[in-house]
């Protein structure tokens, strides 16, 4: 028992000796390159000015900003486009799931097609294809297609109406938003407790719906559709001025990554939905549930179960391929860091394991949310 | 059912089939097409969604196409222009490989499934003497594709094509597959400190995009080299693309071991076995029987993947295609090239995606035939 013990002790300090004589190795070896290249190592060259352009919408950049500045744009950026994809992706995901479930044969058929070209497809070949063969071909912004005069495409971007408003009417309506959830959080701890006592059932759902869509609402047409004013794009001459410009190269990227994932999502959803057993549905049933109430208190709860696991590697996923942003152009933190930054200061080691450091960081995020949704999922057991 | 039979009684069998068959189908519209007002109107967007999409892509296609025309001008038909891929179809396949040795990596393919048989057939005869040859082929492909030793020698940035994709989606997953049981074991082990290495190494590269490692390929490992040692590229990429796909087999395999029956290991050690003995002859071959499906479906990720090298500048299939199009004769058949190319892996992940539920249904069946049979004899 001793001697296995002493052995298992040993084979761990070998292992571990074994490994730090290789990093020491390496790092000797990257000294000796960079002397000979004339580098010098460190992350000093980060506070150095940058010099090259970039687009960012809300950090501030100019020429003169340092390396450091766009790294933080490029951060914001990845931030942004896996954001308003993850959000994207789950909401078409879940949509394609629902009809691939559908008893309508035809809408299933045709998603089913879709999907399984969309995932057998690198997602490389879709940026690509979003990018160059759909919005670069829209006409110029002279003869932009619009919808409903609000929207509008072109081939330099994609127009949509953006709200201006002050500080004050902001918070005004957050705190309408805040009340409109607190009154659902409270009507439904009430309508439990009636529950439980009378067995009388009230309709949360529509209370929920109502003051959580309806408070806000009725605040902004009472008193902030002065001070949040909506600014649509107009075409003046050359350009459009006012709304929200999305650059090609972002709503390229950010399409092809959300409908690639999405399709993904779709057969997980409807893996997950076929997971729950028959039997699950037809005692709903015979309890004289109502469809909605069978979908809603039963399956999707015990389908969240299986779901929402791979959902949080999609999302992985996801985040992680926003990097095919540097096919496209998109200035996100590998193309600025491990792209044109690297390019110019030669300090590849820094950039990336800067790079690297990031998605390590990005991903651990998005692992501890996901982690705490599929804690308050799961059954507990004693 | 009493009405069926009267009817058959009254009508006689055969009128009876046809009319069942008439309101069979009816029926089956009614019911799956147009049962509720929300389905009619999903079946009614959809027609018209296919009806505007299908006949316009299928003209476009091929009843419009030109196929085999020399540059862009020669295209009149209004379709497609496909002599962009046609007239250089062996370089969308080979890259610069020499024309008259491609029968060096045709071969080689043909001989890959030869060598995977015993894999993906399981009633195999004679198994074990296969898989020598299987090891074999994964040794002396590198000759055959590479030359030397009699043949004509090719150099490594000759490889493109399809073929650069088959090769780094291979010899990733093929070189990865012992490194990552390696891995999973480790992750598994009684040891703190081989526990925490393998935990370090499997989260970190599967939390970092395939892009970055492939730039750490390019340009940083070069610095970890002694002074005066050169690698080509390509010999890096592969190295690296095992690195990084054997994060992914490690937890493929760990999901294999987690499937085994615990009391296999207990029954094993109770006879005395050792560590090694138990692994290597109890659990592993279990375990990756039930990785398969899981491997295949790390190989397909790796497979598209591999496209990923045109960021480093390597000519893969896409490569050879974005090459072309940078030609003057070709400008602007952008729409062509990209179609020809994803639907190349379209056919090949499709194909691979098939087969792996394929053998995830069959190993839930047999999973559930062995757990019948248990019950019945308990």
């Amino acid at each position: 028992m001793t001697s296995k013990k002493a052995r298992n002790w040993l084979v761990q300090i070998g292992l571990s000796i074994l490994l730090l004589g290789a990093i020491v190795y390496f790092v000797h070896n990257v000294s000796i390159n960079l002397n000979r290249l004339g580098l010098v190592s460190g992350f000093g060259f980060l506070f150095d000015r940058a010099g090259y352009d970039l687009d960012s919408p809300i950090l501030r950049y100019t020429a003169d900003s340092t390396y450091l500045d766009a790294y933080f744009v490029g951060l914001v950026n990845t931030i942004i486009v896996s954001l308003c994809g993850i959000l994207l992706a789950t909401v078409l995901g879940f949509t394609l799931g629902i009809l691939r479930l559908s008893g309508n044969w035809l809408a299933s058929k045709t998603v089913y097609v879709v999907v399984e070209f969309s995932r057998n497809i690198p997602l490389v070949i879709w940026v690509i294809v979003w990018y160059f063969g759909v919005f670069l071909q829209l006409p110029s912004p002279k003869n932009a297609l619009d919808i409903l005069d609000i929207i509008f495409l072109s081939n330099r971007g994609v127009y949509v109406p953006q709200p201006e408003f002050s500080l004050v009417s902001l918070s005004i309506f957050i705190i309408a938003l805040g009340v409109g959830v607190l009154i659902k959080i409270l009507y439904s701890r009430y309508a439990e407790k009636i529950q439980n006592s009378t067995g009388r059932q009230l309709p949360t759902f529509t209370v929920g719906v109502a003051s959580i869509v309806g408070i806000p609402t009725v605040v902004y047409l009472l008193f902030l559709q002065r001070s949040i004013v909506w600014s649509v794009p107009l075409f003046q001459r050359f350009n459009f001025s006012g709304g929200m410009a999305l650059k090609p190269e972002f709503i390229a990227l950010l399409m092809g990554l959300s409908v690639y994932t999405a399709c993904n999502i779709a057969e997980i959803v409807r893996s997950g939905i076929n997971s729950v057993a028959k039997g699950q549905r037809e005692a709903a049933k015979s309890l004289n549930l109502t469809p909605w109430q069978v979908m809603r208190m039963i399956i999707i709860p015990q389908a969240l179960r299986v779901i929402i696991p791979p959902l949080n590697s999609q999302y992985l996923n996801l985040t992680k391929n926003s990097s095919l942003a540097i096919v496209v152009g998109y200035t996100d933190v590998v193309s600025t860091l491990g792209g044109t930054t690297l390019n110019q200061t030669g300090q590849a080691l820094e950039c990336i394991t800067m790079v690297m450091a990031t998605y390590l960081v990005l991903s651990l995020l998005i692992s501890a949310v996901m982690n705490g949704i599929n804690r308050k999922v799961q059954i507990v057991t004693k | 059912m009493r009405d069926g039979k009267s009817i058959d009684r009254l009508l006689g069998f055969r009128s009876l089939r046809r009319l069942r068959v008439y309101q069979g189908s009816v029926v089956w519209i009614k019911q799956n097409l147009f049962s509720t007002w929300y389905n009619t109107l999903l079946t009614l967007l959809f027609l018209y969604i296919l009806y505007i999409v299908v006949p316009s892509t299928l003209d476009w296609l091929f009843f419009k196409a030109d196929f085999y025309t020399t540059s862009r001008e020669l295209c009149t038909s209004g379709g497609a222009c496909w002599g962009v891929v046609t007239r250089r179809f062996s370089q969308y396949l080979y890259g610069f490989y020499p024309q008259n040795a491609t029968w060096r990596p045709n071969l080689a393919f043909v001989l890959l499934f030869v060598a995977l048989l015993p894999i993906l057939w399981h009633k195999m005869p004679r198994r074990n003497l296969w898989y020598i040859f299987s090891v074999f082929y994964f040794i002396s492909v590198f000759w055959l594709l590479l030359g030397g030793y009699g043949l004509t020698r090719i150099s490594t940035n000759q490889l493109g094509g399809l073929l650069l994709n088959i090769i780094l989606g291979v010899t990733g997953i093929g070189l990865s597959l012992p490194v990552g049981i390696v891995l999973a074991l480790a992750r598994r082990s009684e040891l703190p400190a081989i526990r925490f290495f393998a935990v370090t190494f499997i989260e970190f590269i599967r939390a970092v995009p395939m892009i970055t490692v492939l730039f750490f390929a390019t340009v940083v490992l070069p610095l970890f080299l002694p002074d005066g040692v050169v690698i080509d590229q390509l010999t890096r990429v592969i190295f690296i693309i095992i690195i990084f796909a054997s994060a992914y087999m490690a937890e493929v395999i760990r999901g294999g071991l987690q499937g085994v029956d615990p009391g296999q290991e207990e029954a094993a050690k109770s006879l005395g076995l050792g560590y090694w003995k138990i692994m290597v002859f109890v659990i592993l071959p279990q375990a990756l029987r039930i990785s398969i499906p899981g491997i295949v479906n790390t190989f397909i990720g790796l497979f598209k993947d591999t496209t990923l090298v045109i960021t480093i500048g390597m000519f893969d299939i896409l490569g050879v295609g974005r090459a072309a199009l940078a030609n003057k004769q070709w400008l602007g058949l952008a729409n062509e090239v990209y179609i020809f190319v994803a639907c190349v892996f379209f056919l090949f992940c499709y194909a691979m995606s098939r087969y792996s539920q394929y053998l995830e249904a069959k190993l839930s069946e047999s999973h559930r035939e062995e757990s019948g049979k248990k019950s019945n004899t308990c």
